[in-house]
């Protein structure tokens, strides 16, 4: 309806450029980082995020004890209340002990690290996948379209824990059992990798379809670009925005499945235990009083995917041109 | 009797993040009964602006910051929303560009009719239909009676802006606003909506606000004509008297930039209102440009090329069927020509531009260049020749700085050393006129002719002697096209290049080609020389469309020469 015309400045297109702003300057003024200025959920989101982030990253330093060192271990602190001084050894924990003595702050902070870790990796895992065959679908449409588009249909009628647990089921099955402990993180990365790679292929096919029909992929096909390095080159930088998106929501989606494959038992191993083994491990001892062991893993896990989620959904509205 | 509209002293701003800015400033226009009235200017002159404040549509952040709006003794800017509603669809009716959209298509064209009728007019059931009836009758709906229960898709473009303008008509308003109600149309089609607007205006004594860009628009159907640029009013006045003896500055330069189909320029004039001049430096890009060498016969020959587009897929291959786009072409282009395409929409003219550069693959036929079949030397071929697009939004990756969207084809390419290709582009940005630093920034800082420009700078980098121009200037408003037509002029005399030249506007064709091939239907009707095209065409189709040309005789010629 109207038409803003383009800034003063840059209509010359001749503005000398001396007095641009610095790069950090112009990423403070941009509209994303106004809109995430005026976002008070965007900002405590990205605190939370960030301070769990950093502590999972720090946690050697920060953990008061190492819960996986077994001779910083003691029985006798088993079952400590939080802030409560033991009855027999006088220590004090923060958020208190389980059954075996080791500090649940501790834990949760090693625990958060292998559900970071498989989060992230599952995320990028299904990212590389699904924008490598979104771009490919997008970009020669017809049957290579229909075949990949079909098996992400296919695959999206089943439930993707459902999908996560069969790929690991078939993973356990093939390792042979003495790798089985310490292949169990990747192998759940690949579960939890492969069950989402759906989403990014179908939003990157889709954007791929509307870039590809623009005239400076026309201009590229006319120098004779190949489709590899059309797709590379000039159409994956553009439709990366969405992708992003995604890509944030997603990484709560894949902690909370790891975190559900672990409470089911199926994820990572009690020696390396994430957040969702620390919240099965916990729950043996919900109904005998010692509400702490789940009642922390269980929080941690919320804030963890509460503000990710928060984070994608506000970086979802910020790039959406619809809703400035 | 029907109301006046006035408007007063109308400020509307668009308070914005970093500034506030002003999209129509202290505008003040009167609306009679019965007349049309021209609101013309270039995009974000605040046209539409008008249109949308008139109608209290305006998308938000906007805001009237001053002046009042009056139907008759009625003020109507300050209402509030129920209020302005009610008005809206009784007293107020709008007619949008985009038939496609303006339409719901779920529901029959009668029912849309018959919902507006007993919403407005207290006429109800069977009256309201016999009503919808009358109305798709008087806007020249073959069949209103069966045609009434159909639904928008069975209609064509432009018999869908009929419908559109038979829903306006059905409150009986008092003012009608028409927002480029024709662009979306091919020039046979405008040409019947105009007719049928100004035949209503009269009649039913609506007052029209025609909001559009086109100039050939305004001298057809506007009795009084608003020019407005910058959000300003500049000129306001009979049709008649404006266009033939345009007092503002502003007034003239858009009217000498308007191509005429009776006059073929030499160069238009400069534009220099609003100090957008840049110089293109034509001299300095033709002293290091190679000559050309010497071409025995045509540059480039087309021999009946055919290209089909599968309609309805099927496994089996004879229950496919097709839809021939192109239809056996055949045509030459001389070296250092001008060729020019004309057609309407779905023409086949993009095709054959597509074909002949190797982006779609033929179906029968072959393109032969320089005496080389393209399909033997593919490489050889793109190394000479270039294209230029119709949307400079689009036809730059916003991703890419401009000196890497400028570099890319030579590179490629390789037809220069990689390490003078960093010179290249900056000298070649200069000389486009947008100064070597250019080539720092991304496509999104700047304009649309300065986009066009860089495209111009990319054709130019691997120094093709061919160039394809896909509807160069459709995208533009019309004192940008003027500079980029001149440019294209000067490639084509200082630098001996070869064009094809594609384009649906008649007008444009006849300031730029030397001959001219008219398609219809993915057909070849007629190749001529431009002059005897326009004065003495041979083809009936030929003849409608030049018949349907929107006259420009109303307009000045002064500063004009042949």
């Amino acid at each position: 309806m109207t038409h803003l015309p383009a800034d003063p400045e840059t209509e010359t297109g001749l503005a000398p450029s001396a007095h641009r702003p610095s790069r950090w300057r112009a990423a403070w003024d941009s509209d994303i980082a106004y809109s995430f200025r005026h976002s008070p959920v965007a900002m405590v989101a990205a605190f939370v995020t960030a301070l769990l982030i950093l502590s999972a990253i720090f946690a050697p330093l920060i953990a008061p004890t190492n819960p996986f060192d077994p001779s910083s271990l003691n029985l006798m602190n088993g079952f400590s209340q939080p802030m409560e001084p033991n009855a027999f050894t006088g220590d004090t924990f923060l958020m208190g002990t389980d059954d075996q003595g080791r500090d649940v702050f501790s834990t949760i902070l090693y625990g958060m690290r292998i559900s970071l870790f498989v989060g992230a990796m599952a995320v990028l895992l299904a990212m590389v996948l699904g924008i490598t065959l979104g771009l490919i679908a997008g970009y020669f449409r017809g049957w290579t379209d229909t075949i990949i588009m079909r098996i992400a249909d296919v695959q999206l009628t089943f439930p993707s824990i459902l999908v996560a647990m069969l790929i690991f089921g078939i993973a356990r099955g093939i390792i042979p059992i003495q790798y089985r402990d310490e292949m169990a993180i990747w192998v759940l990365i690949l579960a939890i990798g492969l069950s989402d790679w759906v989403q990014f292929a179908r939003v990157v096919r889709g954007a791929t379809m509307v870039e590809r029909g623009k005239e400076y992929v026309q201009a590229a096909q006319l120098i004779g670009r190949s489709p590899l390095s059309i797709m590379v080159g000039h159409i994956l930088p553009n439709v990366l925005s969405p992708v992003l998106v995604i890509a944030t929501i997603s990484l709560a989606l894949a902690i909370i499945a790891e975190a559900t494959l672990s409470f089911l038992g199926v994820g990572a191993p009690p020696t390396q235990p994430s957040l969702g083994t620390l919240i099965r491990i916990g729950q043996d001892f919900l109904f005998s009083g010692e509400w702490w062991i789940l009642f922390f893993p269980a929080c941690t896990l919320l804030a963890l995917a509460l503000s990710v989620n928060l984070l994608g959904d506000w970086l979802r509205d910020a790039l959406n041109p619809k809703l400035n | 009797m029907t109301s006046p509209l006035t408007i007063t002293d109308l400020t509307v701003e668009f308070p914005t993040r970093r500034k506030l800015f002003t999209a129509v400033d202290d505008a003040t226009l009167t609306v009679e009964p019965g007349e049309i009235h021209g609101l013309v200017g270039e995009s974000g002159a605040g046209k539409s602006t008008i249109g949308a404040a008139i109608m209290g549509l305006l998308d938000k952040p906007g805001r009237i910051a001053a002046g009042t709006i009056k139907l008759g003794e009625r003020e109507i800017s300050g209402l509030d929303p129920a209020a302005m509603r009610a008005l809206r669809g009784k007293q107020l009716s709008m007619i949008f560009q985009d038939p496609l959209t303006s339409l719901n298509p779920l529901f029959t064209v009668g029912e849309q009719l018959v919902e507006t009728i007993e919403a407005h007019l207290k006429l109800s059931g069977g009256a309201a239909r016999k009503r919808a009836i009358e109305l798709l009758d008087r806007v020249g709906i073959p069949n209103p009676d069966t045609r009434v229960d159909q639904y928008p898709h069975q209609f064509s473009g432009g018999m869908r802006q009929r419908v559109v303008i038979a829903l306006a008509l059905c409150s009986e308003p008092d003012i009608i606003i028409a927002d480029e109600p024709t662009t979306a149309l091919d020039v046979s089609i405008q040409a019947q909506i105009l007719d049928l607007i100004r035949e209503l205006a009269r009649e039913r004594q609506v007052g029209v606000i025609l909001i559009t860009h086109d100039m050939g628009v305004i001298a057809e159907t506007t009795d009084r004509v608003t020019v407005m640029y910058d959000g300003r009013i500049v000129e306001s006045g009979p049709t008649a008297q404006v266009l033939g003896h345009p007092q503002h500055e502003y007034t003239r330069s858009l009217i000498a930039a308007v191509p005429r189909p009776g006059l073929k320029l030499d160069r238009f004039p400069q534009i220099s209102y609003g100090g957008r001049e840049t110089t293109f430096k034509i001299e300095d890009l033709a002293r290091d440009w190679p000559a050309q060498p010497r071409t025995e016969g045509p540059l480039l020959e087309v021999r009946g090329i055919t290209k089909r587009f599968l309609d309805k897929g099927s496994l089996i291959p004879s229950r496919r069927t097709y839809f021939t786009a192109v239809d056996e072409v055949s045509f030459d282009i001389r070296a250092g020509e001008v060729f020019g395409l004309v057609g309407e929409s779905g023409s086949g003219k993009s095709t054959i531009a597509r074909m002949i550069a190797g982006l779609y693959p033929l179906d029968g036929g072959e393109v032969i260049f320089d005496g080389t079949p393209i399909s033997e030397d593919p490489e050889a071929f793109r190394r000479q020749v270039q294209m230029i697009f119709q949307d400079p939004y689009s036809s730059l990756n916003p991703r890419h700085r401009v000196d890497r969207i400028v570099a890319e084809p030579a590179l490629h390419l390789g037809v220069i050393p990689k390490e003078n290709v960093k010179a290249r582009v900056a000298e070649l940005l200069d000389r486009v006129g947008l100064g070597a630093e250019a080539g720092l920034k991304y496509p999104h800082e700047f304009s649309g002719g300065q986009r066009q420009r860089i495209s111009i700078a990319r054709a130019l980098a691997t120094q093709p002697r061919f160039l394809i121009c896909d509807e160069p200037t459709s995208a533009l408003d019309v004192s940008i096209q003027a500079q980029i037509l001149n440019i294209l002029k000067d490639l084509q005399e200082h630098l001996g290049l070869t064009m094809l030249f594609i384009s649906h506007d008649l007008p444009v064709v006849r300031q730029m080609c030397d001959r001219v091939g008219v398609l219809k239907g993915g057909q070849l009707v007629e190749v001529q020389e431009t002059g005897r095209l326009f004065e003495a065409p041979d083809h009936p189709y030929t003849k409608e469309l030049i018949r349907l040309m929107p006259k420009t005789d109303l307009l000045s010629t002064e500063g004009l020469t042949g």
